[in-house]
């Protein structure tokens, strides 16, 4: 029995030592429930990252990252436990997860309390980042399109008057409205917004506000709405005769919008977070390699999974240590140019980064542009 | 003011009411005689636009795009659909309870309101999620100068008015109608009178199913987008027509119907923020004014 024990601990302390290279890493993503394929892909992303890393020879002092990848079924108290397990049972030194917000709203005060910082790629609510200091995210949060839009209809598209048409039961497609305003009244002038109407969830005929914006003759049309309804406002806005470009946000992206929408969603542009048509060679990098390794073409989520990781081992390899205080005062100083743009980190721990413009044409996606705020 | 009471408005009114005015004639129709609210009403209308759309797909499949012919199978598709659709939830929900407590009516067509509903959306051919509407005939805008309209919502108007103008017919003139009329006044009486009250109130659930089938297709092609819950709103608006018509009132439906329309239209375009709120403010005040409704006879029972 005692011998038995001995080995034991001898084996314990092999494994100990053997592994004190390693930095251990967590990762959260949904790879079942709901939320699958986003999970999947994320997962796709952060191997990719730390496969890359450790082919660099690792973090720092030759250390090299050990990602412990968790479930979190795209559920709340699942996902709870989970953040609970990496921090308390593996002592991973920083996660990076997870992707739907109300399951990282349920991990992000685990990390804040343990002092573990945490980056998640996805989770756009701006509540995420305002748990406290050790939280921080790789993607935008969803007004900033709206400043994205309004600069992108100024600058590329040369509007000096624009409208706006959204949802007024809905907090996205709203905040990205007021947005929208604000920054096109900046750029172009305070009456330049001449038309601002909302139309109420569930409608099908919005032609009351559109007679009366496209009487207000807008030369851009900024509709923050999602695919279904983009596509009804387009037709019906076409159908009342207007003809210039119009805007919108990432609620656009889905192969519906064309089917919907037909030919009035052409000369339709809107942001997103990233595009595999960018033209920027880490961007076609990146896309040549996951297709190699996965066999699909990489979404926004691989690829905001990806920098996320990218981010965070780029804090631990400038702190050059494990602490938790170490990483988040490196993470706070983040200057990094990856996939979906160059980063930097504001007061709020919200990422300042470019946008990607996609067009409508001929009924495709197509990269248009990259817009920096 | 200018681009808030327009020509174009008018228009924009006038083609929101008419979709109304179709599923509000069915509510109406059915009130008038078996004092049944048919909540499922606006179930029939999902119905008739789901048919109308199969009915696309499949005569184009088997014999090739006539936009002509196409647009005749879809249109009878729907009134089949919503016709037949009704005359099902009638002899088997509605029949069995018609001499029982109203409540007990009222509370059944929830019931099958939301059967259909979910039903619907289970099945695997149609589901959930938002399927985008054919256009059955191509659209052609007419620029008139004062108002840009399409032919859609020419087409959108004439149904109604063809649609309504017959029913009004068939009501005054027609054996039928007069059986319907003498059931909605007095059922034993017209027992007496040797009428076949279920026939005539299969007769009613069928035609007001179809109007509503009919209206599933309008908005369809209108509103290209439909999903197993899309009757709920128009269900919902096209009662609260029928009411401040006057329920019971075939006119009364029709007048109800335009006055939502082109109230809701007006006050999203004086102020989209509130618009909604302000069409239904001004059916509180009808209300509270002519309880009964603008064309409503006074009835000593309502629901």
């Amino acid at each position: 029995m005692k011998k038995l024990a001995t080995v034991i601990v001898l084996i314990l302390v092999g494994i100990s030592l053997a592994g004190a290279q390693d930095i251990k890493i967590g990762g959260i993503g949904p790879v079942t429930g709901e939320a699958a394929t986003f999970g999947i892909s994320t997962k796709n992303g952060m191997l990719m990252a730390v496969e890359e890393w450790n082919a660099k020879g690792g973090l720092f002092n030759d250390r090299k990252i050990k990602l412990i990848f968790e479930d979190d079924k795209g559920d709340p108290a699942e996902g709870a436990t989970v953040y609970t397990k990496l921090i308390q049972q593996d002592g991973v030194a920083a996660i990076i997860g997870t992707v739907m917000s109300k399951v990282t709203l349920a991990g992000a005060p685990i990390c804040q309390a343990n002092g573990i910082p945490m980056i998640t790629p996805t989770s756009t609510n701006e509540k995420v980042t305002l748990v406290g200091d050790y939280i921080y995210r790789a993607c935008f949060i969803d007004p900033f399109q709206g400043t994205v839009g309004a600069t992108f209809a100024y600058k590329d598209l040369k509007a000096k008057k624009a409208a706006a048409i959204f949802d007024i039961g809905n907090d996205y497609t709203k905040g990205l409205a007021e947005n929208f305003k604000a920054t096109f009244e900046k750029l172009a002038g305070k009456a330049s917004i001449v038309a601002y109407e909302g139309h109420p969830s569930g409608a099908t005929d919005f032609k009351a506000q559109l007679t009366k914006v496209i009487a207000a003759k807008p030369d851009v049309l900024y509709i923050p709405d999602y695919y279904n309804d983009v596509g009804l406002i387009a037709k019906q806005a076409r159908e009342l005769g207007y003809k210039g470009p119009m805007v919108g946000g990432d609620g656009w992206d889905s192969p519906e919008l064309v089917k919907i929408g037909g030919s009035a969603v052409e000369n339709g542009f809107f942001t997103n977070h990233y595009s595999p048509a960018d033209s920027r060679p880490i961007v076609q990098d990146f896309v040549k390699k996951y297709k190699a390794k996965y066999n699909a073409e990489p979404d926004a989520l691989a690829a905001l999974a990806y920098d996320a990781a990218y981010i965070m081992f780029d804090a631990i390899k400038r702190a050059k240590s494990t602490k938790g205080a170490d990483i988040r005062a490196a993470l706070a100083k983040t200057s990094i140019d990856v996939v979906s743009g160059k980063i930097t980190f504001d007061a709020n721990r919200n990422p300042i980064k470019s946008a990607v413009i996609i067009a409508i044409k001929d009924g495709k996606q197509a990269y248009k542009t990259t817009v920096n705020p | 003011m200018g681009s808030i009471f327009n020509a174009q408005q008018i228009v924009n009114g006038l083609q929101v009411g008419s979709i109304y005015a179709l599923i509000a004639l069915g509510y109406t129709m059915v009130y008038g005689i078996v004092r049944l609210i048919n909540f499922a009403h606006g179930d029939f209308y999902m119905i008739g636009a789901y048919a109308a759309y199969g009915a696309f797909f499949l005569f184009n499949a088997f014999f090739g795009g006539k936009s002509g012919a196409l647009a005749f199978a879809a249109l009878a598709a729907s009134m089949i659909a919503g016709g037949g659709i009704a005359l099902l939830a009638n002899r088997f929900a509605y029949k069995p309870l018609r001499y029982k407590p109203k409540l007990s009516s009222l509370i059944t067509a929830i019931g099958v309101s939301m059967f259909l509903e979910y039903f619907f959306s289970a099945l695997p051919m149609i589901g959930p999620s938002y399927r985008p509407f054919p256009d059955i005939i191509p659209k052609v805008q007419i620029d008139l100068g004062i108002a840009t309209i399409s032919n859609y919502v020419i087409i959108d108007i004439a149904v109604a008015a063809v649609l309504m103008v017959g029913l009004t017919i068939l009501v005054r003139y027609s054996a039928l109608g007069k059986a319907m009329r003498a059931v909605s006044q007095d059922k034993d009486a017209a027992r007496l009178m040797g009428i076949d009250v279920e026939k005539v109130i299969g007769y009613t659930f069928l035609i007001g199913g179809a109007f509503a089938g009919v209206a599933g297709l309008l908005a369809g092609m209108t509103y290209p987008r439909i999903f197993p819950y899309m009757g709920i709103q128009p269900g919902l608006k096209a009662f609260i027509a029928a009411v401040l018509g006057g329920i019971g009132s075939i006119p009364g439906a029709v007048l109800g119907a335009y006055i939502m329309g082109l109230a809701e239209t007006f006050a999203s375009a004086y102020n989209s923020l509130i618009g909604e709120g302000i069409a239904f403010a001004i059916l509180i005040v009808v209300l509270l004014v002519r309880p009964t409704g603008l064309l409503g006879e006074k009835t000593a029972d309502k629901i």
